[in-house]
């Protein structure tokens, strides 16, 4: 996705396709000769015909019934043959689109999965979703249907040609005149309509953007009455849909009607030219009802492809989605030679670190702290003052601008992304649940933990009970409508998760933000065990949750202001004193 | 499809004119090949190249008069079938917004959204092509059939013994079809939830390393969808080559057939070359008629669901107006409620609250605080037991007329892609001073003018504002109108101590007059509350003022205690 606005180039695209479809040149080669053979028998078939008639005299009586029924009979086993190769090309063209759409859907994962988490706040999830439903469809649909038509139809183009040539050459010069014209008129309306299908497809992206965002939203539209409101704005966007929709519509379907006029024109030249050529004696009547045939056969093809070039244009402009996404740069690849993080200590260090989302924004300035094996380091700060960053950053979802920040001495720069993670549990804000059992979402973090594992954890987290008393106990599936949990419930399950695993050092974002004070409490030996002997950054408001920290880092605007114990800070009557005196100010 | 009928009818003369214009043009497109047979049987024989020049051009003007029909007619067709799917979207959009909670928690807001989206797009499509080829199809079919029955009546029924062959394998294709389409649509649904769960949770899985599990998960329902894609296509695949075959195998009886008749003199090889021509008009007829099929087939699945919510029915129904009872602005007597039917996420529930009080909800994680919030603003309607606004029973109010009294902040609340003032304003006629106003009283005044004012632009989910900013945006739209009602959802949970003080000191200074209900964590944001009601499991387990609380609820005294530190008594001296 970026990139926006280039184009891509047609050769290109096409380049990046055919090595999808590379991968099965045996499926695409059988393909090949049941098309070719296919077509062979089944474009026998008006010759044969043809024959049949010439066989048939030219009066009553005058029937050679032996050799008109040798011709039906063979036109007979021709088309059963035709027919049965067709089928099984389809089944083998069925069967390469779903190795094509299945490798190519499995690109776009993989790359999804190593991407930096800043994609992924930079973009919006129906779109990147978009791109791996409906646009790998797109590009699948015209690959396997379109791409074959069109090769059929060049095989019954070429034959369709050579037959008609064997049977009257003078004819074939009609199409000389009718296939340009054929071509140029398809061309000019394509270019016409290329930009306006791009306009369609923008502006029903960005209808379907608004109703993405105010269905989520339908709550507070009902709640302040603003039904009408909504509607009226859907109404304006619906509208702009509709008339991008019409003008494309308008110059796209002018490519069939015109196509079929040459094609009956080019047979009304064929008739009156090969009447002619009938009374200079050169061609004989079958000859003419083999010609037809054949020129219709001819014709209706170069009608087909006219089509599918139009509905082409769309499997570009998604062909370019998907690559777009593909070519995203992925995480930079860890150092060379990057060690892996064995044995952790526990100790961290961060010296100098400064960082911004963007290159003009700094959120952090100069940051430098230390914190010792085993100890709890509190990060508070009004909001927006970057304690999240500091998190990012720790855990390299994004890569410090300058400084450096250490794990037992080893500058994190230097180690496996994947070993610097496992070293870290982490509890964040947001919590994340997935489609699964209860079950399930506690043990993500450890493959290896059994029922008895997850229970413990559940009822260290408090949540046990709650669990039990759903009908399904743990094996309740947690859907995307559970009305039924509450967001506080959803934060002791993540904090039962982590308290399966096993890490020296552990990372609490507004861990228990939701959870009432009361269930905060009786969980609080629970993590204060999860704690033990781990190095933790804990970032919370409530500032009775970290008083009792080995040390406070307040931060304001992206630099740390004051730091040290409850004491020693509330001592200072600085920032941190207001902010702790602030919670019990009534009004 | 049935209940699309109505969004048709409107432009039933379009369409009729439009198949009408179709339906010359078609007329003239069969005309060619039988002025092909007459040239071939009966201009040849004379030798008139003049003639025979003459009969071309005829030829041509019927191809150019079906050309310019042709055009206007699709254009015609794309302009109506907008319209109509325009209208259908319109319908479907404003159902969706009134649709109540309870049916929206059925739907489900994803589905809700795909519905909207992808099918109406397959509606389009539909209605688009089915004036399109859904028309020349049958034209064509019909009346190749009929001039060759006209040309030579026993061919023609050899031709005509075929189609019930096609029609049989056409509907067994379709029903086996349908069926499999359904399903396909519901494991699509499982590999987009997949991507969906990896990029909201994108942070979590790599921090627990988690990548490659993912990746199988995701490859083991890509395969899925994959097999059940082939098998779709596998039956599909049957119709195109299976009802060729069915009409060329009657092409070549026709051929035999004409040989016979031929013989005892009762046809000509002109009218066997035309028939033959017309012939390959009704095979591609035919084809375009299964291409329809196929069409409709997955056409029926979205008109299916949206007429589901098309007809979803009206949840919360008016009831008549009753005597006003008492005076108080909110009572609620004796409410319970559960969303399921399973158990009571709130069970008799009693309280009452005067003009310009403020009443404080605290409770457990799940204790029924948010499901309060729902039965006042009716987005359910309670079991048992009423609630009250001025003395009348809030089922008889107009939700509208009801809801207009709230400016309220839930939890997680939707901020949208757009300015700063439209996300407060929130679509209502509102002056830039009152937006302005409530941006400082929400606090919201520092930040604003720190991104750059009030048209700096949101982005989707408010993604470029951190936790607090948004809340207090959020607070600001509960403002800006000046609520008699104000209701606040766990939203300043992201303010940090100081912002969150501020901000009931503003509440308390401009709002006196404003009745609030205010659900929190911490006790310092309901401590000043007229009255304080704690829940438990759904449950009143106290009801009064902080004093009175500390004294008699032992759960609050704990909460009190846990979060003052030195216990409730520390409070004033700041």
């Amino acid at each position: 996705m970026h990139k926006t606005g280039t184009h891509q180039k047609k050769t290109y695209l096409l380049g990046r396709l055919w090595r999808y479809l590379s991968r099965h040149k045996l499926l695409i080669v059988s393909a090949l000769l049941c098309m070719l053979a296919g077509n062979l028998f089944g474009l026998f078939g008006p010759k044969l015909s043809g024959n049949a008639i010439d066989a048939m005299g030219v009066g009553a009586g005058d029937v050679d019934f032996r050799r008109v029924f040798s011709y039906v009979a063979l036109m007979a086993v021709c088309y059963l043959a035709s027919g049965l190769l067709s089928y099984i090309l389809s089944l083998l063209m069925i069967r390469l689109s779903r190795q094509v759409i299945c490798r190519m859907r499995k690109d776009v994962f993989d790359k999804l999965s190593s991407l930096p988490v800043g994609f992924f706040d930079r973009y919006q999830t129906g779109d990147i979703i978009s791109v791996i439903s409906y646009d790998i469809d797109t590009v699948n649909q015209s690959f396997s249907n379109d791409l074959l038509q069109v090769l059929q139809s060049m095989v019954i183009v070429l034959f369709s040609l050579i037959m008609m040539l064997s049977i009257a050459p003078l004819l074939v010069l009609v199409f000389a005149f009718t296939i340009p014209l054929s071509i140029l008129s398809t061309r000019f309306i394509t270019t016409r309509v290329r930009p306006l299908f791009r306009r369609r497809s923008k502006k029903l992206g960005e209808l379907n953007g608004f109703v993405e965002e105010m269905i989520g939203g339908q709550k507070t539209t009902t709640a302040y009455h603003r039904e009408n409101a909504v509607i009226a704005r859907f109404d304006l966007k619906n509208a702009k849909a509709v008339d991008a929709y019409n003008k494309a519509e308008y110059y796209g379907t002018l490519t069939g009607p015109s196509v079929n006029f040459i094609n009956n024109l080019s047979l009304a030249l064929v008739s009156v030219f090969g009447a002619l050529m009938y009374l200079g004696g050169s061609l004989g009547l079958g000859n003419i009802s083999s010609f037809i045939q054949y020129s219709r056969k001819f014709s209706g093809p170069i009608n087909e492809i006219a089509n599918i070039i139009g509905e082409l244009q769309s499997a570009f402009a998604a062909a370019e989605r998907v690559f777009r996404l593909i070519d995203e740069l992925p995480e930079k690849p860890d150092a060379a030679g990057a060690r892996v993080l064995e044995d952790v200590y526990g100790e961290v260090a961060a010296r100098h670190v400064s960082f911004g989302y963007t290159p003009d924004k700094p959120v952090l300035h100069d940051f430098s702290m230390h914190a010792d094996k085993g100890s709890l380091i509190a990060i508070v700060g009004p909001t927006g003052a970057g304690k999240t960053t500091i998190i990012n950053l720790l855990m390299r979802f994004y890569d410090a601008d300058s400084g450096v920040i250490e794990v037992d001495g080893h500058d994190i720069a230097t180690v496996t992304r994947r070993s610097l993670r496992q070293a870290y549990s982490m509890v964040l804000q947001d919590t994340w649940l997935f489609y699964g059992t209860i079950y399930e979402n506690i043990a993500y973090g450890k493959e290896d933990a059994g029922m008895e594992d997850v229970v413990r954890a559940a009822k260290a987290a408090h949540i046990h009970d709650y669990i039990e008393s759903l009908p399904d106990g743990y094996n309740t599936l947690l859907s995307d409508n559970g009305v039924n949990i509450s967001k506080g419930q959803k934060q002791l399950l993540t904090i039962a998760r982590a308290m399966l695993l096993d890490c020296k050092m552990l990372i609490l974002d507004e861990a228990t933000s939701n959870v009432d004070t009361r269930t905060e409490q009786q969980i609080q030996a629970a993590m204060l065990k999860l704690m033990r002997d781990k190095t933790c950054f804990v970032i919370a408001h409530r500032l009775s949750t970290i008083r009792n920290a080995d040390h406070i880092l307040v931060i304001r605007d992206g630099d740390v202001v004051e730091q040290g114990t409850h004491e020693e800070l509330m001592n200072q009557k600085g920032f941190y004193s207001q902010l702790y005196y602030a919670q019990f100010e009534t009004y | 499809m049935r209940d699309m009928l109505k969004y048709i009818r409107p432009f039933g003369g379009c369409i009729a004119l439009t198949l009408f214009i179709k339906f010359v043009a078609s007329l003239m497109e069969l005309l060619i090949p039988s002025i092909l047979a007459k040239m071939i049987d009966d201009v040849v024989p004379l030798g008139n190249r003049g003639l025979i020049v003459l009969w071309g051009g005829t030829m041509v003007l019927c191809a150019a008069i079906a050309l310019v029909g042709n055009i206007v007619a699709n254009r015609m067709a794309a302009k109506s079938s907008g319209r109509i799917t325009e209208r259908i979207r319109h319908d479907l959009f404003s159902r969706i917004t009134y649709l109540s909670a309870r049916q929206l928690d059925g739907f489900t807001v994803p589905s809700a959204v795909s519905r909207l989206t992808t099918d109406t797009y397959n509606l389009n499509q539909l209605f688009a092509r089915m004036q399109r080829i859904g028309v020349r199809g049958p034209i064509l079919l019909v009346g190749g059939i009929l001039i060759t029955l006209l040309m030579d009546p026993w061919l023609t029924l050899v031709l005509v013994a075929t189609l019930p062959a096609i029609a049989v394998l056409v509907y067994a294709v379709t029903k086996k079809s349908v069926p499999m389409y359904t399903r396909q649509q519901g494991i699509l649904d499982g590999m987009v939830r997949v991507v969906q769960e990896n990029i909201t949770g994108v942070r979590v899985i790599k921090a627990l390393s988690k990548t490659d599990y993912e990746r199988r998960r995701f490859d083991k329902v890509n395969n899925e969808l994959a097999d059940m894609e082939q098998q779709v296509g596998g039956v599909m695949a049957l119709t195109n080559p299976g009802s060729t075959l069915i009409l060329n195998l009657g092409l070549t009886a026709v051929v035999a057939a004409g040989a016979l008749l031929m013989d005892k003199g009762m046809t000509s090889p002109g009218v066997i070359i035309a028939f033959l021509n017309y012939f390959t008009i009704i095979l591609n007829a035919m084809l375009g008629i299964t291409r329809i099929f196929i069409l409709c087939s997955k056409g029926q699945a979205s008109a299916k669901r949206v007429a589901e919510v098309l007809k979803a029915p009206e949840d919360l129904q008016v009831l008549p107006a009753g005597e006003k009872i008492g005076r108080a602005h909110i009572v609620f007597e004796k409410v319970s409620f559960s969303y399921e039917g399973i158990k009571n996420n709130l069970e008799d529930i009693s309280f009452s609250l005067g003009h310009g009080q403020t009443l404080g909800i605290l409770g457990a994680t799940g204790s029924g605080k948010s499901t309060l919030v729902n039965l006042l603003m009716r987005f359910y309607d309670a079991d048992s037991g009423r609630i009250l606004l001025d003395g009348e029973d809030i089922r008889t109010i107009p939700t509208g007329k009801l809801r207009e009294k709230f400016g309220v902040v839930f939890q997680n609340d939707f901020l949208f892609a757009d300015t700063i003032r439209e996300n407060i304003r929130y679509f209502r006629d509102l002056t830039d001073g009152q937006l302005v106003t409530a941006a400082q009283d929400a606090q919201a005044e520092g930040f604003i003018r720190a991104v750059g004012g009030m048209d700096y632009a949101v982005s989707v989910r408010g993604n470029n504002l951190s936790g607090g900013q948004k809340q207090r945006l959020l607070i600001a739209r509960a403002l800006a109108a000046d609520p008699e009602i104000l209701i606040l959802d766990d939203s300043s949970s992201a303010l940090d101590y100081r912002t969150d003080a501020a901000l009931r000191g503003a509440l308390h200074e401009h709002f006196a007059h404003t009745t609030c209900v205010i659900i929190a964590q911490r006790i310092s944001s309901i401590r000043g509350a007229d009255r304080i009601l704690v829940l438990d499991n759904g449950r009143e387990i106290g009801y009064g003022t902080h004093d009175q609380l500390l004294a008699s609820c032992p759960v609050y005294r704990e909460i009190a205690e846990s979060q003052m530190g030195t216990g409730g008594e520390v409070s004033t001296d700041a």
